[in-house]
C-alpha cells in the first residue's frame, strides 16, 4: 500500500493556496473601468512609439475635425464611437483574463485524467501484457476525472452567471436576440447546438458516461483482486470496449462545446481528434511521471525500465501524432485560405507567435530527438526531463486553443495564468495521490499480471 | 582468426541451443557462427554480439532526405523561377514551407528507409545470385547448426558438443 507522505501532501496545499490568492488577485485585478483603461491604452501607445496603429488612427483624425468645420462633426462623433467600442473591447478582453487563465488550467488537469482514462481501457480492452502493473497507477490519476470535469463546468458556468460571457460569447443571450445591437446571424444559427441548457446537459452526460466507467472498471479491477474467476475481468473488458466506442463521441463533442466554441465563428472537422491527441499524450506522460515518482520511493518495485520504455514510445508516438494532426489541421487552413477559416490562424499568428510555433518545438522537435534512442526511453531522468517539455508544450496548446478568442493580443503567462496553474496542480497531486493509497499498487490475480511482471522488451 | 578446422554441432531444439551457446562460451571456445532457421531470441546476446548500428545509419539518411528536400524544392520554387501559382507566398522558403513539408516528410522517409535496406544488403553480403553459404540445408528447415573453431583439442570439444545436446557433432576441414 501507497502511503500519501507528509511532505507531498503539505506541498499540494501549499501550491493550492499560493494558487486560490493569485487567482484571488487576478479576479481583483481585471476590473478596469472605462477611463482606466483608455488611460492604458494611452500609455502603451506613447511606450510603443504608436505602434498601435489602430488606436492612433481613430485618435488623431477626431483632434483635426474639431479643428474645423462642422460638416466634419459627424465623423468625428463616429471616430469617438470607434474609440470607445475600441476602448470597451480591451476592457473586455482584460476583464477576460482571469478567467480564461483558470479556465485553459482547469481544461488542461482535467484532460490529462480523461486522456489517462482512454489509455486504461485501451489498455483492457486490447488484453495488453505489458501494463497490467501500471494499472493502479493509472486508476489513481483518473480519480481526478470527475472533480477536474465538474470544475471545467463550473468555470465556463460560472463565466457566464457570475461574469461577463467571459469565455463564450455564444452564451450571452444577446447575440441571438435579433432586436439586439450584439445581434449575431452566424451564432444566432448555431444556437440550437449553443445554448446554456443543452450545453450544461451535454456536459453532464459526457462526465456522467466517463465517471461511470471510471467507477465500475476500478471497482472491477479491486473485486478481481479477491476473485476465484475471471469473471471481474471479462466484464471489465466489455465495459472498456463499450466505454471506448462512448467516449470517442463524446470526446469529439466535448471538444466542440468546452474548447472550440470560444470561436463559435470557426470550425474544423479534426478538432475533437487534435484535442484528443494532446489529451493522450499528456496523460501518458503524467502516468510515466508519477510511475517514476512512486518507483524512485520504493513502491513499485514490479516496474523496471522495459516498463518505462514502452510508455516512453507511446509519448515519443504520440507527440508526433499530436504533430501530426496539428500540422494537418494548420496546413489545409493555410493552403486554402478560406477567409472564414484561416482567421483562426491569423489571430494566432500575429498575437501569438512565440508560443504558437514555439509549441511545435515543445511537442515535436523536442521530444522526436530526446526519445528517439532506444536506450534513452529507459533512462528515469531522461523521460522525466522529455516529459515535463511535453507537459508544458500541452499546456501551451490549450492557452493556444483558448486564449486568443477570450483575451486577444491582451495575453501574457503571468500571475492569473501560472496561479491557475499552481492551483490545479496542488489540487491534482492531492486527489491522485489520495487515490493511490485506496488500493495496493499492483493488481493481483489479473490474468495478465504475471506476463505484466515478467515483461521484457 | 579463421581456424581452419571447425566443429558443426547440430541441434534440433532453440531451447537446448540457447542452454549451448551459454556452456561453449562459459568454457572460453569460440563459436563462429550459428545457422538458425528463424530468429531465436536473445542468441545473439548469449553469443555476445555487439548491437547493430544500423538505425543510427538509417536517422543520418533521414536527415540526408530531408536536406535533399529542402535544397531541392528551395532551388525550383523559390530560387529559380518563383512564379506566382494560386497565391502562394514564393518570396521565401519560410513562407511556403507549409506546402512542402509532404515533400519533406516523404523524402526523409525515403532516403531513410530505402538507404538503410541497402546499407543492410551491403554489410550482410547479400545480392542476387550470390551464392548460398548454407554449411547443411536442414539449417533452413528445422535444424540448428553451431560453428565452433578447433585448436588443436577437438576431441574434448566434441565431448562437451556432445554434452550440450547437440544431436550430430561432425569435424570439417575448410582447408581447401
Amino acid at each position: 500500500m501507497y502511503t500519501f507522505s507528509n511532505k507531498l501532501k503539505t506541498f499540494s496545499i501549499v501550491l493550492m493556496v499560493l494558487g486560490l490568492l493569485g487567482v484571488g488577485y487576478g479576479f481583483m485585478t481585471s476590473h478596469k473601468s472605462f477611463e482606466e483603461v483608455e488611460h492604458l491604452i494611452a500609455t502603451e501607445e506613447a511606450h510603443h512609439g504608436g505602434g498601435h496603429s489602430e488606436a492612433t488612427d481613430h485618435s488623431a483624425p477626431s483632434h483635426d475635425a474639431h479643428e474645423t468645420n462642422d460638416s466634419h462633426g459627424d465623423m468625428a462623433h463616429g471616430q469617438v464611437d470607434e474609440h470607445q467600442k475600441h476602448v470597451e473591447h480591451v476592457q473586455h478582453q482584460i476583464a477576460n483574463r482571469p478567467w480564461a487563465a483558470l479556465y485553459v488550467a482547469a481544461f488542461f488537469f482535467m484532460m490529462i485524467a480523461l486522456g489517462v482514462l482512454a489509455f486504461y481501457a485501451i489498455q483492457i480492452a486490447s488484453q495488453a501484457g505489458w501494463s497490467p502493473v501500471l494499472f493502479r497507477v493509472m486508476e489513481g490519476i483518473t480519480a481526478y476525472l470527475l472533480p477536474g470535469a465538474i470544475i471545467v463546468v463550473l468555470v465556463a458556468l460560472a463565466s457566464h452567471f457570475i461574469g461577463h460571457d467571459n469565455l463564450f460569447i455564444w452564451m450571452n443571450p444577446e447575440v441571438t436576440n435579433p432586436e439586439s445591437a450584439h445581434y449575431d446571424k452566424l451564432i444566432a444559427g448555431k444556437s440550437g447546438w449553443l445554448n446554456v441548457v443543452s450545453f450544461t446537459i451535454r456536459a453532464a452526460i459526457f462526465i456522467g458516461g466517463w465517471s461511470f466507467y471510471r467507477w465500475i472498471s476500478r471497482k472491477y479491477s479491486i473485486a478481481q483482486d479477491t476473485a476465484e474467476d475471471n469473471s471481474n475481468f471479462i466484464k471489465a473488458f466489455r465495459w472498456s470496449a463499450g466505454f471506448l466506442v462512448f467516449f470517442i463521441y463524446t470526446e469529439s463533442m466535448m471538444s466542440w462545446d468546452w474548447v472550440m466554441s470560444v470561436d463559435p465563428h470557426w470550425f474544423s472537422t479534426l478538432f475533437g481528434w487534435y484535442v484528443f491527441a494532446s489529451m493522450f499524450v499528456s496523460g501518458i506522460t503524467v502516468i510515466a511521471l508519477i510511475t517514476i515518482y512512486l518507483k524512485s520511493r520504493g513502491f513499485l518495485d514490479f516496474v523496471n525500465a522495459n516498463h518505462l520504455h514502452d510508455v516512453a514510445k507511446f509519448m515519443f508516438a504520440m507527440s508526433i501524432f499530436w504533430t501530426y494532426l496539428w500540422f494537418s489541421q494548420f496546413m489545409l487552413i493555410w493552403y486554402s485560405n478560406i477567409p472564414e477559416e484561416v482567421t483562426y490562424f491569423v489571430s494566432r499568428f500575429n498575437d501569438y507567435k512565440l508560443p504558437f510555433l514555439g509549441m511545435v518545438v515543445l511537442n515535436f522537435v523536442f521530444p522526436i530527438l530526446m526519445l528517439m534512442n532506444a536506450d534513452y526511453k529507459r533512462i528515469p531522468w531522461f523521460v522525466v526531463l522529455t516529459g515535463l517539455v511535453i507537459l508544458l508544450g500541452h499546456y501551451i496548446d490549450v492557452f493556444n486553443m483558448i486564449m486568443p478568442a477570450t483575451v486577444g493580443d491582451r495575453w501574457f503567462i503571468g500571475i492569473p495564468e501560472m496561479s491557475s496553474i499552481l492551483l490545479f496542480a496542488g489540487l491534482f497531486i492531492f486527489v491522485v495521490f489520495t487515490a493511490l493509497t485506496k488500493a495496493p499498487l499492483l493488481v493481483k490475480r489479473y490474468p495478465f499480471k504475471k506476463e505484466s511482471e515478467e515483461f521484457h522488451y | 582468426m579463421e581456424a581452419s578446422k571447425v566443429i558443426h554441432a547440430i541441434y534440433t531444439d532453440d531451447d537446448i541451443l540457447m542452454s549451448a551457446v551459454k556452456k561453449v562460451k562459459a568454457e572460453r571456445h569460440h563459436i563462429e557462427e550459428i545457422y538458425t532457421p528463424f530468429p531465436v531470441h536473445g542468441l545473439d546476446k548469449a553469443m555476445g554480439l555487439a548491437p547493430t548500428r544500423i538505425a543510427i545509419t538509417s536517422f543520418m539518411y533521414g536527415l540526408v532526405g530531408l536536406t535533399v528536400a529542402i535544397v531541392m524544392m528551395n532551388f525550383i520554387m523559390i530560387e529559380d523561377w518563383p512564379q506566382n501559382i494560386g497565391g502562394k507566398p514564393s518570396f521565401s522558403y519560410l513562407e511556403n514551407m507549409p506546402a512542402f513539408v509532404p515533400i519533406m516528410f516523404e523524402l526523409t522517409v525515403f532516403f531513410a528507409a530505402h538507404l538503410m535496406v541497402i546499407t543492410f544488403y551491403l554489410r550482410s553480403k547479400m545480392w542476387p545470385f550470390k551464392k548460398a553459404e548454407n554449411p547443411d540445408p536442414r539449417t533452413t528447415d528445422d535444424h540448428f547448426l553451431m560453428e565452433v573453431a578447433v585448436h588443436g583439442n577437438e576431441i574434448e570439444l566434441a565431448g562437451l558438443l556432445k554434452e550440450t545436446g547437440a544431436v550430430e557433432v561432425n569435424l570439417i576441414d575448410k582447408a581447401h
